[in-house]
């Protein structure tokens, strides 16, 4: 077939330049609305639950599980499908373990949590730690591979595609905080769920409306083998460890995190769950019959021939399927994906920096309010120059394993000592500093040690720690060495303070 | 800054109604995580030992797999409606009243 990919063409650039000038609008409606740091971090608390929902799945659908997991589908068949699994497991277990307690003891961030009984200054620059490194490797995913597909669906070149990526991100966050980066993560997530939904039923028509005629298709192009599980779970401890980190890291996320603080309480911040659940259950339910009529109408020789990552399955099959136009539409989409991830990312990013390192660690929670804003502004824009540069220098790197890489410090650092200073009336500073610490650099050392980087990318013969996942053995490390630092010293003062901590908890008194 | 707040609850914090709450929130909160393992970590477990189970066609070309892998997903979805259903009725009316009485300051 022949493709206007890689080409820009007019309905790419005017779907494109809509969705910016949209969001831009949206923006500068917002940044009049933003003057305080309770609006630039957290959106005055004004959002409502569907609303939540809508942002919460527009941070967590990114243009790799739209593109990727479609592509993955299209070349691995029923693997894929195992894959998509994974990415919404998580989302229950935030529900049970995490999310009303969240909401309930935090202010702006999830250091504000673990740090609310302990000694500020140790707890918050770890937590910010912690977070900052989870965040640079997931945008320095982001930005590499937004770098890709602009220049594989547009044509612009590499280096350009990160600048303006950056560029728009920039105006959305500086300018309009967090109420802009919500109204652009609801807007991206709705045309992301509309775009996907009409791509679906385009592939469903050709095949009578029957997922069963469309398996039946791609059986009888690929072989039966298509429809079964192939090399992704060959090791299953491996495919436990993914699974854990996918799982768990969720719950360690700054920028998902974050989003809790954008609701009034604890019960508006269990309902927003329950929507993200249902909008993002319902992409990863469609995006494999996407990824399965890419394979059988469009083929897999020319997904690999434009992307050998097939990556581009969801854009080919869009353009074989409503022309040149609906391929500017998706290509669009995608972009506006990109954007929304990335400002979500550098504004938890920003508030690491700002609320938790300087207004807490520095300032020791004395800073004015005009001061908090300038920081946090200048905070993004340091962020958002550094995520520029990272991936304008990686360009060209293989940085597939950085979306897992972030997962697994995000379930081994993060997660565990925000569990356990919400649960544990022992659990204390030291604790807290060494789980995230410990935690954090074990899934770093693990990774760079495991199959992923030391024989596929440093061509070492065999690798030191077999599995290509660390979070089976970083999580726990990071739950137990929190557990022995806490045994082994005592905090009378974090103990005192746990029971009034509960009345907050578990009944919302003095929540913000 | 997170000096804690002049605490009238402190009766609330010590009463029986107050325990059954967090411990009854927890006990529900672990049985369904109990549940999204077996769920998740059940399929991923069955995929690698019986993969002939798996890749059993149930109509057409269509296997027991992908009907399972969907079934994950929904599942997943149902736990957490359960969890919201659960909180919704039975423990925000018990948390409002715990909540209203620390308040008031006796009791």
């Amino acid at each position: 077939m022949q493709t206007t990919l890689g080409s820009p063409t007019l309905s790419a650039i005017v779907s494109f330049l809509i969705i910016v000038a949209l969001t831009l609008v949206v923006t500068y409606w917002a940044a009049r609305r933003t003057r305080s740091t309770r609006e630039f971090y957290a959106a005055g608390r004004s959002i409502n639950p569907f609303q939540n929902g809508l942002a919460l799945a527009g941070d967590y659908m990114s243009a790799a599980s739209f593109l990727g997991i479609a592509g993955l589908v299209a070349l691995r068949g029923y693997d894929g499908m195992i894959y998509a699994t994974g990415w919404l497991v998580g989302w229950p277990a935030l529900m049970f373990l995490i999310a009303e307690p969240l909401r309930n003891l935090g202010k702006f961030t999830f250091a504000d949590v673990v740090a609310f009984r302990l000694r500020q200054v140790p707890v918050r620059v770890a937590a910010a730690f912690g977070g900052i490194l989870t965040l640079l490797f997931y945008v320095l995913a982001q930005m590499v591979g937004a770098g890709n597909l602009i220049t594989l669906m547009f044509g612009l070149s590499y280096e350009w595609a990160v600048i303006i990526v950056g560029a728009v991100m920039l105006a959305y966050v500086l300018f309009g905080g967090m109420i802009a980066t919500t109204w652009v993560q609801i807007i991206k997530a709705i045309l992301l769920l509309f775009g996907v939904t009409l791509l679906t039923l385009l592939v469903l028509s050709r095949f009578n409306f029957s997922p069963g005629e469309l398996y039946s298709a791609v059986a009888a192009r690929y072989g039966q083998a298509a429809l079964e599980p192939g090399g992704l779970v060959s090791d299953p401890v491996d495919a436990i460890s993914l699974g854990l980190a996918l799982m768990f890291g969720l719950l360690g996320l700054p920028h998902i995190l974050m989003r809790f603080y954008t609701v009034p309480d604890a019960r508006a911040a269990r309902s927003s769950v329950l929507y993200a659940t249902g909008f993002i259950g319902y992409f990863y339910l469609i995006i494999p019959i996407v990824g399965f009529g890419a394979s059988a109408l469009v083929g897999r020789e020319i997904i690999r021939k434009v992307d050998s990552g097939g990556n581009m399955a969801a854009p080919l099959v869009a353009e074989l399927l409503g022309g040149t136009p609906f391929l500017g539409f998706i290509a669009a989409v995608a972009f506006a994906t990109i954007l929304a991830v990335v400002a979500g990312l550098t504004l938890a990013g920003a508030s690491a920096l700002s609320h938790d390192i300087f207004t807490h660690a520095i300032r020791k929670g004395h800073a004015t309010e005009h001061e908090q804003i300038r920081v946090a502004r200048l905070a993004t824009v340091v962020f958002g120059v550094v995520a520029v540069i990272l991936g304008i220098l990686f360009k060209g790197q293989n940085v597939a394993f950085m979306v897992g890489l972030a997962f697994a410090i995000a379930a081994s650092g993060n997660f565990p000592a925000l569990l356990l200073s919400i649960v544990w009336s022992r659990f204390n500073t030291a604790g807290a500093v060494w789980s995230i610490v410990t935690g954090a650099l074990m899934a770093v050392i693990l990774i760079v040690l495991s199959p992923t980087i030391w024989v596929d990318l440093l061509h070492h013969a065999s690798p030191i720690f077999p599995l290509r996942n660390p979070a089976i053995v970083s999580m726990p490390v990071g739950f137990l060495v929190g557990i022995a630092a806490s045994l082994v010293t005592r905090e009378p003062e974090a103990e005192a303070m746990f029971h009034d901590e509960k009345l907050r908890t578990y009944l919302g008194i003095g929540a913000e | 800054m997170y000096d804690p707040p002049v605490q009238p609850g402190r009766h609330v914090l010590e009463s029986a109604e107050f325990r059954r709450l967090v411990a009854g929130r927890w006990r529900v909160s672990l049985v369904l995580t109990a549940l999204l393992f077996i769920l998740y970590y059940g399929y991923i477990i069955l995929i690698a030992t019986n993969r002939q189970l798996v890749s059993r066609p149930v109509s057409g070309a269509t296997t027991t797999g992908i009907l399972i892998a969907a079934g994950v997903i929904a599942g997943a979805w149902v736990l957490t409606a359960a969890y919201v259903v659960w909180a919704n009725r039975q423990y925000d009316p018990a948390a409002a009243e715990l909540r209203a009485r620390a308040e008031k300051g006796h009791g």
